[in-house]
């Protein structure tokens, strides 16, 4: 690994979470293994919430649709710290602890809300659309009896920010200076898929999420694993949205963290591999008997009509047919995730696509024909390996390493890409 | 693919009707003791039927083109048109169905509904608006058995040679989150 713990870990900021009782030593396997302690142990994610979440990276916060006109509220999370973002009456976007300069409350308690101002409800401390603090109850005391010191300077206290930055109706935020502009965090790769999936104005047309039982690094593994699309996720395979023996693709970024998997629908042969494994997807032999279900049309010129896309460490953008949604996990506790679900379509879509596109939302999310298993998947994993601290997870389909791969989605590579960049923010070598 | 205006109109109307009129509106005009009966035995016969794994009936209890939802408060008052889960006609609901016994992996699991008594308003064209809440216990195979969703059934009910039958059940849970998973329809 590149990077070593001191360099990794001196970016972040904020609390600096206490050494491991017992350093974890990875396997001398690199990648293709994975102690299975990472996902169990409480430590590791006390280190994960400062090096991670609060360190040199950027954090999916919310969509731009959230916080679109001025004076526009909502709440989100940055890892486990609960975050405020606002719009301010000069178009400017704000993420902030939400935190109160006071005491430490909550200033924000509704999911979405539209003020001038934000006020804390235990002593009223106000504060502008930009966290700056603007008016302290009684600070000058009652009848010329108690009131904040002479020395109080309000401009001293404010709701501690986060630099944020925007990039197709996505917001990020994150603790650190040190940071690389959003632009070369994602990468060129990257940021031109997410400019074809999400350039242009945004319409959301639903919400919801689901707990999931087990770490976040399960899922964030989950969403990178195109060799279990085909096999659990037995509705896909049967309706030919995605197999394996589709023409199709890995790509990482440089760093390996992020990646694409995507396929193409129209060079699709069938393989003889999947009619004669005893493949659990092959068997369920059906004819929709609502097929209007999978109603879709052609919408790019690329052929790709399957795609997910993963920007470390929590954000998804899929599109399958014309189903477009981003899905961002929040780690709720160690063995707790909460995923949500973010149903998109353009502002230029006609009655007739909207349609589709929310037929096509049967698709996925917490009820999804093709994803409910993985709402289920990664808890089986956590539940089977918690017990086993030491034992680890073995990861060699198409490869030791972690590489792109352009013809083949019968790979965990971007799984491996994964743990590429988790160790080396982490310092595990 | 050809999506035509015919279609897009559909939509339109579909999209009108889903918002169920507010049956408070019509308070003074309640229907009469026997076919509050009736609509009541409906909607225990269609709980009993899911909690009971009858998943092959459910289909049954809707209009041939009937419409099932499920989907939250917050996108309902958001107006967002995608939820949970969105069936257009038995066809839709038979392959939900067929999906959950064959293609769909869960932890195997019993639901227990509970429900709360119906506000039943008659139409001018002999269909029937309902409200009723309802919460959902779900059972694991651990034995863990908790409150997995509460919320409300909005419903059109219209009668089809004698047989009572959803023309429309919309779905709204409370909760913008699920736990786990849901495969089986509330
Ligand atoms: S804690 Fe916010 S005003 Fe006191
Ligand atoms: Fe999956």
């Amino acid at each position: 690994m590149s990077a070593t713990p001191s360099a990794s870990t001196a970016h972040s900021t904020g609390p600096v979470s206490a050494p491991l009782s017992a350093p974890l030593d990875w396997p001398a396997e690199g990648v293709a293994r994975v102690p299975f302690r990472v996902f169990s142990d409480p430590e590791i994610y006390a280190q994960e919430q400062e090096r991670i979440f609060r360190g040199p990276i950027w954090n999916f916060v919310c969509m731009e649709a959230d916080v679109a006109q001025p004076g526009d509220i909502r709440t989100a999370w940055v890892g486990e710290t609960p975050v405020v973002v606002t719009r301010d009456h000069d178009q400017k976007l704000h993420v902030m602890i939400n935190r109160c300069a006071h005491k430490g409350a909550l200033v924000c308690l509704k999911q979405r809300d539209k003020q001038d101002s934000l006020t804390c409800v235990y002593h009223a401390w106000n504060y502008g659309l930009d966290g700056q603090l603007k008016t302290v109850a009684f600070r000058h005391g009652l009848k010329g009896k108690g009131g904040m010191p002479e020395d109080f300077d309000s401009t001293k206290h404010r709701l501690q920010p986060l630099r944020v930055a925007t990039f197709c109706g996505l917001v990020f935020a994150t603790f650190s200076d040190q940071t690389e502009p959003l632009d070369q965090y994602l990468g060129a790769p990257m940021s031109k898929f997410l400019e074809r999936n999400l350039g242009r104005p945004l319409k959301i047309l639903g919400v919801h999420s689901q707990m999931i039982h087990n770490n976040w690094k399960l899922y964030a593994e989950n969403v990178r694993d195109s060799y279990h699309a085909t096999l659990l996720h037995t509705f896909y395979t049967t309706f030919k949205v995605n197999r394996l023996d589709m023409d199709g693709g890995i790509i990482l970024s440089d760093k390996k963290w992020h990646h694409i998997s995507y396929a193409k629908r129209a060079t699709l042969d069938q393989a003889g591999e999947y009619k004669n494994a005893n493949v659990h997807s092959a068997k369920f032999e059906s004819n929709l008997a609502g097929p209007e279900l999978l109603k879709a049309w052609d919408e790019f010129e690329d052929g790709i009509t399957h795609s997910i896309q993963t920007v470390f460490p929590t954000l998804v953008v899929h599109f399958t047919l014309n189903s477009l949604a981003v899905r961002y996990f929040v780690p709720r506790g160690v063995d707790k995730t909460e995923l949500f679900w973010v149903f998109l379509g353009y502002e230029r879509d006609d009655a007739a696509q909207e349609k589709m596109r929310v037929m096509q939302g049967n698709l996925t999310g917490a009820a999804g024909l093709v994803s409910l298993e993985d709402g289920c998947i990664n808890e089986f994993v956590q539940r089977g390996s918690t017990t086993s601290p030491d034992k680890r997870a073995f990861i060699e389909m198409g490869g030791k390493v972690a590489e792109s791969n352009e013809s083949s989605r019968a790979t965990e590579a971007s799984v491996r890409g994964f743990w590429h960049g988790y160790r080396n923010i982490m310092g595990f070598n | 693919m050809a999506f035509g205006t015919a279609t897009a109109t559909l939509w339109d109307s579909i999209k009108r009707t889903m918002s169920t009129p507010s049956v408070t509106a019509h308070a003074t005009h309640a229907v009469d003791a026997n076919t509050h009966h009736r609509i009541s035995t409906l909607f225990t016969q269609y709980a009993h039927c899911l909690d009971d794994d009858r998943t092959d009936d459910w289909p049954g209890f809707f209009t041939a083109d009937g419409l099932y939802q499920i989907t939250t408060r917050e996108n309902e008052a958001a107006g967002y048109p995608i939820g949970l889960m969105r069936c257009e006609g038995r066809g839709m609901m038979e392959d939900r169905m067929l999906a959950l016994k064959i293609a769909n992996i869960y932890e195997p699991q019993h639901a227990c509904h509970l429900l709360g008594p119906a506000e039943i308003h008659p139409h001018t064209d002999g269909s029937y608006h309902a409200r009723s809440n309802f919460s959902v216990f779900r059972t694991m195979q651990s034995g863990d058995a908790s409150l997995f969703a509460t919320g409300k059934y909005l419903d059109h009910v219209v009668n089809e040679n004698g047989q009572l039958r959803f023309q429309s059940r919309r779905v709204i849970i409370d909760s913008r989150c699920i736990d786990v998973l849901l495969v089986l329809p509330l």
